[in-house]
């Protein structure tokens, strides 16, 4: 057997869940509108799950992109000082992080197209309940009693069978989210964690390093105007005075 | 016949085109009881493809319970399979 006809079955199960055996078939228009209500703000706030899952992932990625840039910096600094090797190192941690940013960025594609389903899916289901709203009215005055038991009952289940499609959509896009919160929770407990701090946060020795060649370097460049001052003699007159003066006493 | 196209909407297929859907439909399974992805993919996508472009988008005003059911254009073969295998194959309903 081909698989449409099992789906079909599948979907069947899941509809026959949400149909009420109303003795009036009139009634069961109300019931099921009420459903539909229900299922519609479900779907919204699956999308509004989605929403969350991916900004996490944005601010995990920009706090990870911003850790990336700092250690180009570095390794451009490093070069700039002529430190090949502390440049390679910054470099190289640097690629670390590229990787676990393509996996974010894997992961932050995987949900925005789940989003944008649901959200397309919320769409059609408002559209859908909207004028199931506008036609029940209209059903429960034109039809006679026997018309009604078919006409009604093929309107609420076809609404009923896209309300289980959404329903199926959610489960789908919580399973995806599911996985990555696993991941995310994890990521950010790193971050807190100071685990990744070595490898992300280069202020301890990258930093210090550098820091330290360029107090160097300033310390060299004042040591060698000073030794140019002195070497001319030209006497800036209060202070050398003072000092002259000084000199002398002693 | 009526056929939905899980998480897009449903759409009138003529009746003619049964045997079409149907070839493709069985290629579909073939390739989850072999367990071959790509081909599943594949055969999914035309199965698709079929539906789309020989059926008519049902209108939002119109609601009727459907024939058929293609999943989700994007699952995973593991994904059907077990959506599949969750349901004892439609052994749930109105199958005995």
């Amino acid at each position: 057997m081909g698989v449409m006809k099992r789906m079909s079955g599948i979907l069947q199960a899941k509809t026959n869940k949400l149909l009420d055996k109303a003795e009036d078939p009139r009634e069961s228009l109300d019931l099921s509108y009420q459903k539909q209500l229900e299922s519609l703000q479900k779907v919204r706030r699956s999308v509004a799950d989605v929403t969350t899952a991916k900004k996490r992932i944005e601010l995990q990625a920009s706090q990870l992109q911003g850790q990336a840039d700092k250690l180009q910096n570095q390794a451009k600094s490093a070069l700039t000082q002529g430190n090949e090797d502390l440049a390679r190192e910054a470099l190289a941690r640097r690629a670390a992080l590229a990787e676990q940013l393509t996996d974010l960025k894997t992961q932050h594609d995987q949900v925005s197209g789940q989003e944008e389903k649901l959200i397309a899916t919320a769409q059609k289901l408002q559209t859908q309940v909207d004028s199931f709203r506008t036609k029940k009215e209209t059903m429960k005055a034109s039809y006679t009693a026997a018309e009604a038991q078919t006409k009604i009952g093929e309107a609420v289940s076809g609404i009923s069978e896209s309300m289980s499609d959404a329903g199926m959509s959610m489960q789908r896009a919580q399973d995806k989210i599911d996985g990555m919160q696993a991941r995310a929770g994890a990521m950010d407990e790193l971050l807190a964690s100071g685990a990744l701090t070595d490898l992300t946060n280069p202020v301890d020795d990258i930093q210090a390093q550098l820091d330290k060649a360029s107090t160097t370097s300033t310390v060299d460049a004042e040591l060698a105007a000073l030794k140019a001052e002195v070497g001319t003699g030209a006497p800036p007159a209060p202070e050398l005075g003072a000092a002259e003066h000084e000199d002398s006493a002693s | 016949m009526i056929v939905r196209i899980l998480g897009e909407g449903q759409y009138t297929v003529p009746d003619e085109r049964r045997d079409a859907l149907g070839k493709l439909d069985d290629a579909v399974a073939e390739a989850v009881d072999r367990g071959d992805q790509a081909r599943f993919a594949e055969a999914l996508a035309a199965l698709t493809a079929e539906v789309r472009s020989s059926g008519v988008a049902l209108a939002d005003d119109a609601f009727a319970p459907s024939d058929l059911v293609v999943p989700f254009t994007d699952s995973s073969l593991e994904e059907t399979r077990a959506l599949l295998a969750d349901h004892g194959e439609g052994h749930e309903g109105d199958d005995r």
